[in-house]
């Protein structure tokens, strides 16, 4: 077998961290911070976390270029989505402005 | 076996890709009308109980902890190890919706349903503390967003619980193993891909305009 056994440390310490970014960005979110920067903090957060289970629940980091190259190509397809979709949206001022 | 493995693996991912752009119409939406009317959508996200969304965003990410941990035990071999933890996995997979419907129940009490999808219960956002320049009907398209992301959101969860229950028929009966666990690791990818959606919906329903309440 050449598929990658996970030690149970790993998978603590993600659980840990997804914990203490639940708790940061619920604190965070509570917090006055000047301008967009509340759903700029938020957002990074969930990132961060979305990352973690991808690369270590999901055991992203140990598969093959393949799959890599599937997961990373939903991220593209939603750049699409929202670019194109935005950039329609935008640029009708007769209903958005 | 080890071909078999990554086709198996390579084609949930796949399909979790289709069911990420599934999602992300509905995030777009948000994206979208959040940036419009964002004194409403504060105002309405900020009637949601905070405690609720918190706790269940805890006991999501413990299930896919304890789920991650059901994948370990199956590739080492542990069979009891296995089904205990895919019991803990339903268990709190059941009881992330058990909060949610606390959660919709209070919405219904709030006359907070949008539309008049449920006779005799019509929206009206009266319970919502409006902030300066919310209209009511965005507060209501808030709450339409609301209920379909969520509500997407917890039929993956039953589907999930459903797919697990199967799971753990089948590790009872002794089927997974080390040299065999495929359906055990792809459920798994689901499940994790749950937890991401809702990693995502809970500062972006819970959190966001929280701050302009006070």
């Amino acid at each position: 077998m050449s598929e990658h056994i996970v030690p149970i440390r790993i998978y603590v310490i993600i659980f840990l961290v997804l914990i203490l970014g639940t708790s940061l960005t619920v604190v965070a979110g509570l917090q006055d911070f000047p301008g967009p920067l509340n759903v700029v903090i938020a957002l990074t957060i969930a990132c961060i976390k979305a990352t973690l289970v991808v690369l270590y629940f999901m055991h992203a980091r140990y598969s093959s270029h393949l799959i890599w190259v599937v997961f990373t190509s939903a991220l593209l397809w939603l750049a699409i989505l929202f670019s194109l979709t935005f950039s329609d949206y935008w640029t009708r001022c007769w209903l958005f402005c | 076996m080890e071909q078999q493995r990554e086709a198996s693996t390579l084609g949930m991912w796949v399909f979790l890709v289709t069911e990420i752009m599934f999602f992300g119409g509905m995030f777009f939406a948000y994206t979208l009308y959040r940036s419009q009317y964002p004194q409403a959508f504060a105002s309405a996200s900020n009637h949601l109980s905070l405690p609720l969304g918190t706790i269940n965003t805890g006991v999501l990410i413990l299930s896919s902890f304890t789920m991650a941990l059901a994948v370990y035990s199956a590739q080492i071999g542990k069979r009891r190890n296995l089904i205990t933890c895919l019991v803990l996995t339903i268990v709190l997979g059941v009881t992330f919706l058990g909060i949610k419907a606390v959660e919709y129940r209070d919405k219904y009490v709030d006359n907070l349903i949008p539309g008049s999808l449920i006779p005799g219960h019509p929206f009206k956002p009266e319970g919502v503390h409006l902030l300066p320049g919310a209209s009511p009907q965005n507060v209501e398209m808030f709450y339409w967003i609301y209920f379909a992301m969520t509500g997407m959101h917890a039929l993956h969860m039953v589907i999930g619980v459903g797919l697990l229950s199967v799971i753990l028929y089948f590790a009872a009966r002794g089927r997974y193993g080390p040299e065999y666990h495929n359906p055990v690791e792809i459920s798994g990818l689901y499940w994790h891909f749950v937890d991401i959606i809702w990693i995502f919906l809970f500062p972006l329903l819970y959190l966001l305009g929280r701050h302009l309440a006070h």
